[in-house]
């Protein structure tokens, strides 16, 4: 981030989510570099650019096709590069013909000067960066959002170079790692498909008969929700997770978690979503009262260590595991975090380097890391600049912009976005006890503009509703947002459950929801008792 | 590389090598209060003076870089007597009881601060503040001028001790343009009245100020120390000897910050990153560095 001439963060309140990443693209607009927000408030971290660019909520596809159009039709395309090192370029430069900025204006919300001004920034610069966080991945079409970057960095050959690339910055400490690690319906530890027959042979080989994992990609979240709806899903165990509160519509998740036989959760607190279950495991603080390992965003596996001894009763995350399946008759042979991890490198090529002395000794190592010479990879793709291109050729993706999920209407006008303020962290869990000082508990943010339509002050007590479920809080100004849009966190479920709210139309492939857009409507409460 | 003299050693250096790193080359460690590892160097507290051959005036080790061919003295009786002075006015002025590192130094140095004469009485709370240029009267030197006043404790994470503020500029350079990029304080004031404000000396809650405590990261005579921190020592019960400290990584965001645990009787009394941890550079947002407290009910 330090060392690149353009960056560009797209659905990403970077300055308050990822506070120390954001120290990294001071540096490198210190250094020069030119920054451009894509987000539809003008958030603390869109302060910070040369350019916001304040799209409608799910127009990324849009924007991306426009800047995509732009990019051609100046001459910014990497021929070289594309030909070499891509495929579909055609297909998907002749798609991008109907997004010429000034066309889709309308749709983005975005002026066609400034498209033009990021487009032409971008393709000329040498090196060019492109973060995004959940403003691009938790709408119903997350791929495509993804894929129509993508597009951008391959037609201008801003990827696999130092300076450059693809950044999805992670919103939990291990959400990469347990990606890495294999907790994902399709696939082994290190991203290995588990429908691929040499990734079944090695896995074979360590963990032997595994005949029982089934040969097709198994459910993601979604989708295990959706079975438990059906009553295909009959009994889950939950890790650290609080999905009565994080899932998107959350009354139907605790209507499905309900219709479960048996729940079991295991945490560190009594969550809302264990106290539905009908045994709840306490488990330690694992980044503080165990040992072990995470990933973060930049693929670095870091070593977590245990500084404080658990409180009575808790016990280890992988201890629970190794000792249920005893119980089952099962001896998974491992007795601490490192024979865990010993096995790991067996499994995962791509760990297959990182020894656990090495991941104590150095400061964390990126995967892939193949063997105990190798340095770790600070960044991917490089192989796409050799000539020929060893493997895979990198695809172009043709996709087109599709409107939120659910679009405003008479009864529903109002457009409801959600996302993280600095303070606080997702369903509170953890960050309740801080004492923050600038935390205002929730709230209803919205423009003068919407405030003036709707006779609102600040203060005013307002129930918001959806086609969902309706919540009871406050009206906040902030003087930013634009007319029609509204905002909300989830930090605060127990005051005021937001994910009632919420769109739980989800992506096919990724089966992330759209958490941030569901049409609600806002009706003023009588005035509370002064307090 | 250059080539240079410190203590009648050669040593070779990559240009751009402070004094102070060609000095620890050699295995000779440098004092300082104003230098960190993670901020450039203000070149403010004086104690890291060296003698350069040539050079009129003492340099700090910390800012000037090496140069061929200098010839530099660490331990001349020039530099003995400058930082002796520094540290003697420093110590009557300022609480340095939190300093910990400035004990040995003082000793080795024979500084005695108290020669300065008994302390003033310390201000009122607010007085310091509102001191405005051109109004500062001189003591009549019976009594040493200090720093002295009531400790701010104006929100739940940390405090602000100024009678131990050296006027370093660290926390400003963290809060700003070095790290954090908040810019929620800065010098206010001249000469003996300057101290580090925030924005029209509003309450540090009004200010732009967003808790992720920085500041206290880089402050190094406690200053500016973790509520936590604070009671213990209110309380005697800071007992760093007795601290384990623990590195592993912040269970909040995705950007894997280090985060070094200090426990002390099994509770986390206080949150440190390294300085050289590629992450973080040192420095931590506020969940980091106070969003532990979920583990430390436990017991209570």
């Amino acid at each position: 981030m330090e060392e690149t001439d353009v960056i560009l963060l797209v659905g990403s309140s970077t300055r308050e989510a990822h506070p120390i990443f954001f120290h990294h693209v001071i540096r490198g607009v210190r250094n020069g570099a030119r920054l451009y927000v894509v987000d539809p408030r003008r958030t603390s971290t869109a302060a910070w650019a040369d350019l916001h660019l304040p799209l409608h909520v799910g127009a990324d596809i849009a924007l991306a096709n426009a800047i995509g159009y732009v990019l051609i039709e100046q001459g910014l395309v990497d021929h070289d590069f594309v030909r070499r090192a891509t495929t579909g370029f055609d297909a998907w430069a002749a798609s991008v013909q109907q997004y010429r900025p000034e066309d889709v204006e309308e749709v983005t919300g975005v002026p066609a000067a400034m498209v033009r001004k990021v487009a032409i920034d971008y393709g000329r610069a040498d090196r060019g960066v492109i973060c995004w966080t959940l403003g691009i991945t938790e709408h119903h079409n997350a791929v495509d959002n993804v894929r129509a970057l993508i597009n951008l960095s391959l037609a201008t050959g801003k990827i696999g170079r130092w300076g450059c690339g693809l950044n999805p910055l992670r919103g939990q400490n291990n959400v990469q790692g347990g990606g890495d690690m294999g907790a994902l319906p399709n696939k082994f530890p290190g991203f290995q498909d588990v429908v691929d027959p040499v990734a079944r042979a090695r896995v074979r080989s360590v963990w032997g008969d595994i005949d029982r994992t089934p040969e097709k990609p198994g459910w993601h979240l979604t989708a295990m929700f959706d079975a438990m709806h059906r009553g295909d899903l009959r009994g889950l165990w939950i890790f650290g997770e609080n999905p009565a509160q994080s899932e998107a519509n959350s009354g139907h998740a605790i209507d499905c978690l309900k219709r479960l036989d048996h729940l079991v959760v295991q945490d560190i607190f009594l969550t809302k979503t264990a106290e539905l279950a009908d045994v709840v495991l306490p488990g330690t603080a694992s980044w503080c009262e165990s040992e072990g390992s995470v990933t973060n965003s930049e693929r670095r596996v870091q070593r977590c260590r245990r500084a404080v001894p658990p409180p009575d009763g808790a016990r280890d995350d992988i201890e629970i595991l190794v000792e249920t399946a005893k119980r089952l008759g099962v001896d998974l042979g491992i007795r601490s975090p490192h024979d865990a991890w010993e096995e790991l490198r067996r499994v995962s090529p791509m760990h297959a380097g990182m020894s656990w002395e090495r991941l104590e000794a150095e400061d964390g190592l990126q995967w892939p890391c193949p063997s105990e010479d190798h340095p770790g990879t600070p960044f991917l793709h490089a192989r796409l600049w050799e000539d020929p291109v060893p493997g895979q050729r990198a695809p172009f993706a043709v996709v087109a912009w599709a409107p939120v999920a659910e679009p405003v209407d008479e009864s529903f006008p109002l457009l409801l976005t959600t996302g993280r303020k600095l303070d606080s962290y997702n369903t509170g869990v953890q960050s309740g006890h801080l004492g923050a000082p600038l935390s205002r508990g929730e709230a209803l943010e919205m423009g003068p503009g919407t405030a003036a339509e709707h006779g609102l002050t600040e203060g005013d007590r307002v129930r918001v509703s959806s086609r969902r479920g309706a919540v009871e809080t406050v009206v906040r100004i902030d003087p930013h947002l634009r007319t029609g849009l509204v905002f909300m966190t989830f930090h605060h479920p127990d005051q005021v459950d937001t994910n009632l709210l919420t769109v739980d139309t989800s992506d096919p492939a990724a089966g992330t929801a759209e958490f941030k857009a569901a049409a609600v409507r806002v009706e003023r409460l009588s005035p509370a008792p002064a307090s | 590389m250059i080539e240079l003299e410190i203590d009648g050693q050669k040593v070779t250096v990559p240009e751009g090598t402070t004094l102070m790193e060609a000095a620890a080359t050699l295995g000779i460690s440098t004092p300082t209060l104003c230098w960190a590892p993670n901020l450039d160097p203000a070149t403010a507290c004086r104690v890291c003076v060296v003698e350069v051959e040539g050079s009129r005036v003492l340099v700090p080790a910390c800012g000037r870089k090496a140069e061929a061919g200098m010839v530099v003295r660490t331990n001349s009786d020039r530099v003995r007597t400058s930082r002796k002075m520094v540290l003697e006015l420093l110590g009557s002025s300022v609480d340095l009881s939190a300093a910990e590192q400035v004990k040995p130094w003082m000793a080795s140095l024979g500084a005695d601060p108290s020669r300065m004469g008994p302390a003033a009485p310390p201000s009122a709370a607010g007085e310091r503040d509102a001191a405005r240029a051109g109004h500062h009267h001189a003591t009549d030197g019976a009594t040493a001028a200090t720093v002295c006043q009531p400790i701010k404790v104006d929100n739940e994470l940390y405090v602000r001790d100024y009678g131990k503020c050296i006027l370093c500029y660290k926390c400003v350079d963290a809060c700003g343009e070095q790290a954090q990029a908040s810019f929620a304080i800065a010098v206010a004031g001249r000469g003996f009245d300057a101290r580090i404000s925030t924005e029209l000396d509003k309450p540090l809650t009004d200010s732009a100020c967003v808790y992720c405590g920085n500041c206290i990261g880089v402050c190094p005579t406690g200053a500016l120390q973790p509520v936590t921190e604070h009671e213990l020592r209110q309380e005697g019960a800071w007992e760093p000897e007795r601290q384990t400290q623990t590195d592993t990584i912040c269970p909040y965001c995705g950007v894997g910050c280090t985060l070094t645990l200090h426990v002390q009787d099994d509770r986390i009394v206080k949150v440190t990153s390294p300085h050289d941890a590629s992450v973080t550079g040192g420095h931590l947002c506020i969940k980091g560095r106070f969003g532990t407290r979920f583990v430390a009910p436990r017991g209570s």
